[in-house]
């Protein structure tokens, strides 16, 4: 059985069409990526599934139950994180988790196996306002709360947003310990090293569905010689590797300029040449396997 | 002596053993540093690290316990008024008036930070233009998408030409073609001379800046151009340079 099924789901805002037709499935356990920019139709998508938004068009289910006639039922059964911090900021964060654990007919005691590995780190704090709480610990509160009545889906629209590196890792490591407990996950995130991590991930633009596949299938799908160039004053060898006529596209990634040719018959000789003849120095170039940013950069071209 | 005289106007920031304490807890724990003209800084560092109060300090909304700091050529705590005369900011939570159209917007930071009326409206032309965005200029800014209101934001806080723009997680939830986008208007102030002093959670963005600090526990634990700080941690990344110096904080909860 699906965990999530849509089925042409459709919305608009007045004239703003925001879901235009949004199919997939999602089966127990898995843990489902969603990708693409702000306005995309990703938080429209959540509300939906968690029975906050009804839909024009289309029908949806979770765990079996249709998001319209069974909203109470589904209400039950999942745990949903917004994107925004929507808990209590004057109580603390042992009140707010004493609160929704109430709200569902259950203790904290009961189910604090589940949230262990994250309240813990906020626990030492737990008499605390919520408002007071860095962005890292908001989090760890907020998915503790979404966790308490123990969902077997769990929608999580962009947590990590604010987070540092740091507690970001931490958070991936509880979600990867909750994916071991078969709850399925529905995840929506900026960070391309966050989506790799997801069983599948679904590239959403304009309210459309691109494509839903595993990282390794996307990345497997790059289909173009990808090239790494470095040297001295990035900023202006980004401009000047744009300018040559044999480049398709040229994107600064950290450290280096990521840049694919127009022609598979040319190598990262033909872009060193030509960089050293515009005068650019200390040029180095070399090949490497497209990453999942890299996709993500071609497929919204 | 004169090259001397030079250098120093060159530094827009100058931080010395700047200190906030609220109550027992120092949440900025004598940090000192320059920032020169033109630079892009990134200034990092773990949440509840202490880089918001930092910043504070640094625009003039919150007096230092002890230590000095000057920016754009003010004392952060005598002259306040005139350093946030001499700044610009944008935070990732609140930087544009939703209700209002997107012009209405340049018209009110403009007057605000005294920009001549008569130049507000070419000006406002000519940012847009840059932007490719005039079709909007009559738009509210409530239905914009957040990386539109993003770039926007950045406009509006260099519209009066300050010495120092403060950037606090501006592109936090943005997706990473609006993210590369958002730098390259980065670059563009730093070229026209425009100090960037910004905060990142992503560490390719850390890259991307001429040097960054790394705040740990409220203390700057490294300071230096990204390649540097990858050779002293020997690590392949920022992403690991950060990982290796705020993992080890004490200050987890905060």
């Amino acid at each position: 059985m699906y965990s999530v099924t849509a089925e042409n789901l459709e919305i608009s805002y007045g004239t703003v069409k925001a879901l235009r037709g949004v199919s997939f499935q999602v089966p127990r356990g898995e843990m489902f990526g969603l990708i693409g920019p702000d306005g995309a139709g990703k938080t429209s998508l959540f509300r939906i599934l968690t029975t906050l938004l009804l839909a024009d068009a289309g029908s949806a289910t979770v765990d079996g139950y249709d998001v319209v006639k069974d909203y109470k039922e589904i209400r039950g059964r999942v745990g949903y994180m917004p994107g925004r911090f929507s808990l209590y900021q004057d109580l603390s964060v042992e009140e707010n988790l004493e609160f929704f654990a109430t709200l569902f007919n259950t203790t904290i005691k009961e189910n604090y196996h589940l949230i262990k590995d994250i309240y813990r780190h906020i626990e030492p704090f737990k008499t605390r306002k919520a408002g007071a709480l860095s962005g890292g610990m908001k989090q760890k509160l907020a998915l503790s709360c979404a966790l308490i009545h123990k969902p077997s889906v769990l929608f999580l629209d962009e947590p990590t947003t604010g987070v540092d590196p740091v507690s970001r890792k931490e958070f991936w490591e509880m979600l990867k310990r909750l994916k071991q407990q078969n709850i399925t996950i529905i995840v929506s995130t900026p960070y391309m090293d966050e989506a790799v991590i997801c069983d599948r991930i679904a590239l959403i633009n304009d309210g459309k569905f691109l494509q839903i596949e595993t990282p390794q299938n996307i990345i497997d799908a790059f289909g173009k010689k990808l090239f790494a160039v470095t040297g001295d004053n990035m900023s202006r060898l980004l401009n000047e590797v744009r300018e040559m006529d044999i480049v398709n596209s040229a994107f600064a990634f950290g450290d280096e300029h990521h840049v694919t040719l127009t022609n598979p018959l040319l190598d990262y000789k033909d872009i060193e040449a030509g960089l050293l003849e515009k005068g650019c120095t200390h040029v180095h170039v070399k090949e490497i396997k497209a990453g999942i940013e890299d996709c993500y950069m071609a497929l919204s071209q | 002596m004169n090259s001397k005289m030079e250098q120093e106007r060159q530094q827009v920031i100058t931080v010395e053993n700047l200190t906030k304490r609220f109550g027992h807890f120092t949440a900025v724990d004598n940090i000192s540093f320059e920032v020169h003209k033109g630079e892009i800084f990134g200034f990092l560092g773990a949440n509840g690290a202490g880089k918001t109060t930092a910043m504070k300090m640094l625009c003039g909304l919150s007096k230092p316990t002890s230590g000095k700091g000057r920016v754009a050529g003010f004392d952060i705590e005598k002259e306040s008024e005139s350093v946030k005369a001499n700044i610009g900011y944008m935070s990732q939570k609140f930087s544009l008036y939703e209700d209002l159209k997107v012009w209405e917007n340049f018209r009110l930071f403009g007057g605000i930070y005294g920009v001549n009326d008569k130049e507000i409206g070419p000006r406002t032309d000519a940012m847009l233009a840059q932007l490719g965005f005039e079709k909007e200029k009559n738009t509210l800014v409530s239905s914009l998408p957040l990386g539109w209101k993003q770039k926007l934001a950045f406009s509006v806080a260099i519209f009066h030409e300050p010495k120092i723009v403060f950037l606090d997680e501006p592109t936090g939830g943005v997706d990473p073609v609006t993210r590369r986008q958002f730098w390259e208007l980065i670059y563009k102030a730093s070229d026209r001379g425009i100090t960037v002093f910004v905060t990142t959670h992503y560490m390719d963005e850390a890259e991307y800046c001429n040097r960054v600090s790394i705040m740990v526990d409220g203390r700057i634990d490294a300071l230096d151009s990204p390649r540097n700080l990858k050779r002293i941690y020997d690590a392949a990344n920022m992403n690991e340079v950060f990982i290796h110096l705020a993992g080890s904080s004490n200050r987890k909860a905060d």
